[in-house]
């Protein structure tokens, strides 16, 4: 009978026999997650409470962007789960000591606050498009549907006068300047999961929170970033095939736009990374300095068993490589699409080594276990907490980017402000 | 016609009556609702003793607990188990002493063999003259008085009684695995069957009866013993104030209540 866990660890001398890798593949995607949501809502900030004009084509785009990342954090903490039926005992019965009860208490109240920017942010085109639709005769079954949930989200209020957007303008203000502080205990919040694990001698750092926040900022940036980048093209590549047709926005205005956008964000991007790495060669020295009992075997597992997961994807190709990719003048679209990929890559190995790698060695300090990401499912359970589980994962921000985009078109809006 | 000033004053309105008769009761949390039932519950602290100088690696006391607490025979996780400590004097290492470990299948079928798993299919057979000393551990669900895996289960289905013995809710645990995470000891798993945390609990439906639990039992050498510590005239009791007893990983502050007669160093 194969026990939970059996199905992916292989185990090195001399480990507990109840000991697993429990905390696989989801794991490391739960992390990566909230981290894209928190960074992205943190980018679209920088522009709405700092005022930072550069940014403001990225900053709607990532704001709804975030929305649609949003749903897809807790859904890696779902499929893990072995009794995912019970999520909601959470809700129910919380139990405060522990760092995962107050989950969906902060994962909510975040999502409350990015829907209600996003609504202060979208009012005025919901109430146009809900005017300029009721008014059409013979409207489309699609166009029927448009109107009446664009009515809906107008929540009744239909004032769109000068005073009323002013008005609007200070709600966004408000709830962007709140969400930040959210956003980064969402973020410092999952890196407490993990920290205070006191069992475990790799977590166990109150520097964890604070890692997590700047990778995750790191990472929400560089998605964005690539995401916009690839919308961008594909509205490059249609405005080329209209072009003829019809004198809307020429190529190179969106080229233009596109470059100015990324270019700027790559900056911030950079300064966040310095601090992400910082922190965490900070770590790693200060457990090398100090050298308690654990050391000896992080030391092994560091060095050793996970040199090329650590060293060379995570710091050389995930770190230093789109560093020095983004810090060369004269950024490029291509440079930054490889750059931002490899800053995911990175971010994405991070949450890996701790999470996989946080297992890689037992309890007794005296033996190894090795992960085997399930690739060909053969069961539920090879599935959830496999490959296709985590690209499953992976894929759902997009769909639901494609939809709330229908409803709350990131290109092509006149900014109120 | 509702306007919205009324609409907000009748939902505030309505959320107190609501939350009126939530008042009416009182969240009982397993250790008060213990308290009700059995009127005095804190007169029983269990404990549990280990003399590792009596453990002979037989693997009776596996056996025994699978049994008793239905843990699939064949699978490879465990609620007690023995483990196996070899010290040699290793040339081959240039040092002078070298600790072998090991508890294949948790011990159930004994150790039959001299031989050690390595794992990835590197077996070791130190030779006779080689090693210095070798003995055996019992290891078990310590009880801990500040236990770990208490402190982070999310949803309160790991909890710990009035007498002490941690328990789990079967029908209450999601599954998440952080109480797995947490224990120090490395004594919890998920049961293949029941797909919920699972880990030593003494024999809780036996020790409530006035039994011993399975492996106490089934230890044909005496080396477990289970007593309650709040009694001063229980033999475990005795031993554990008046001889030297150790505990593992105190380190960790869990406090355990499992405390171990002839503990050495290499004891993992
Ligand atoms: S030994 Fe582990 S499972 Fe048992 S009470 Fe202590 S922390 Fe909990
Ligand atoms: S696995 Fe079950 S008992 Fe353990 S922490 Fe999660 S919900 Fe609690």
């Amino acid at each position: 009978m194969m026990v939970h866990g059996e199905a992916w660890t292989i185990k090195e001398l001399f480990t507990y026999p109840n000991e697993y890798i429990y905390w696989s593949i989801q794991i490391v995607m739960y992390p990566f997650m909230t981290g894209l949501v928190a960074g992205a809502f943190v980018l679209s900030s920088l522009y709405h409470v700092f005022g930072i004009k550069q940014l403001k084509d990225i900053a709607r785009f990532s704001l709804v962007f975030s929305f649609a990342l949003l749903p897809c954090a807790p859904l890696p903490l779902l499929l893990h789960l072995q009794q995912p039926l019970r999520n909601m005992h959470v809700m129910m019965t919380p139990h405060f000591t522990s760092a995962i009860a107050a989950f969906g208490i902060v994962f909510v109240t975040y999502g409350a606050i990015v829907a209600a920017e996003l609504w202060f942010l979208y009012r005025k085109h919901f109430v146009e498009t809900a005017l300029a639709l009721k008014n059409k005769a013979d409207k489309s079954a699609y166009e029927t549907v448009m109107y009446h949930v664009n009515n809906l989200l107008t929540l009744g209020a239909h004032d769109i006068s000068e005073l009323a957007l002013h008005r609007d303008e200070r709600a966004i203000k408000i709830m962007a300047g709140i969400g930040i502080p959210v956003a980064c205990f969402l973020h410092g919040y999952a890196g407490f999961i993990f920290g205070s694990v006191k069992a475990n001698a790799l977590w166990m750092t109150p520097l964890m929170p604070v890692i997590f926040i700047m990778s995750a900022v790191v990472s929400g940036i560089a998605l964005c970033m690539i995401t916009y980048i690839v919308t961008m093209e594909g509205r490059k590549f249609l405005a080329k095939r209209k072009a003829a047709a019809c004198p809307g926005e020429s190529c190179a205005e969106i080229e233009s736009v596109e470059v100015n956008v990324i270019r700027m964000t790559a900056k911030y991007l950079l300064g966040f990374l310095v601090a992400a790495i910082s922190l965490e060669l900070l770590d790693l020295i200060f457990r090398g300095y100090t050298a308690v009992k654990s050391w000896d075997m992080l030391r092994r597992v560091i060095y050793g068993k996970d040199f090329y997961n650590i060293f060379v994807f995570q710091y050389g190709l995930g770190n230093l490589v789109p560093f020095i990719l983004l810090l060369i003048p004269g950024l490029t679209i291509r440079r930054a699409v490889v750059g931002t990929l490899l800053v995911l890559l990175g971010v994405f190995m991070m949450r890996w080594n701790v999470v996989i790698g946080g297992q890689a060695f037992s309890l007794t300090f005296a033996g190894f276990m090795h992960y085997h990401l399930p690739i060909i499912p053969h069961d539920m359970e090879t599935f959830r907490e496999g490959l296709f589980g985590a690209l499953f994962i992976i894929g759902s921000p997009y769909v639901l980017f494609f939809i709330l985009n229908k409803i709350m078109p990131v290109f092509g809006m006149k900014e109120s402000h | 016609m509702i306007t919205r000033r009324k609409l907000i004053a009748n939902t505030l309105k309505g959320m107190a009556a609501l939350s009126l008769p939530a008042a009416a009761f009182e969240i009982l949390t397993p250790d008060r609702l213990n308290a009700i039932i059995y009127n005095d519950p804190a007169k029983v602290r269990y404990v549990f003793l280990v003399d590792t100088n009596k453990c002979v690696g037989c693997g009776l006391c596996v056996k025994a607990c699978k049994n008793e607490n239905e843990i699939p025979y064949d699978a490879n996780v465990t609620r007690t188990w023995v483990e196996r400590y070899i010290i040699t004097r290793d040339e081959r290492h240039e040092v002078l002493e070298k600790v072998f470990a090991d508890s294949p299948k948790g011990a159930r079928d004994g150790f039959i063999t001299g031989q050690i798993d390595l794992g990835h299919g590197n077996i070791y057979m130190p030779k006779k003259e080689d090693i210095d000393k070798a003995f055996f551990v019992p290891k078990l669900c310590n009880q801990c008085d500040n236990p770990a895996c208490v402190q982070v289960c999310p949803v309160g289905a790991t909890y710990q009684a009035d007498d002490g013995v941690v328990l789990i809710d079967r029908k209450w645990c999601i599954g998440c695995g952080y109480c797995v995470m947490g224990c120090p000891y490395g004594v919890r798993f998920f049961h293949p069957v029941h797909r919920v945390a699972d880990k030593c609990n003494f024999c809780y439906h036996r020790i409530k009866k006035g039994m011993k639990t399975a492996c106490v039992d089934a230890c044909p050498f005496g080396a477990r013993l289970i007593g309650n510590y709040k009694d001063p005239d229980d033999a475990v009791t005795r031993i554990i104030n008046t001889k030297r007893v150790g505990v593992l990983k105190e380190e960790f502050g869990t406090r355990p209540q499992v405390f171990y007669l002839g503990l050495s160093m290499e004891v993992r």
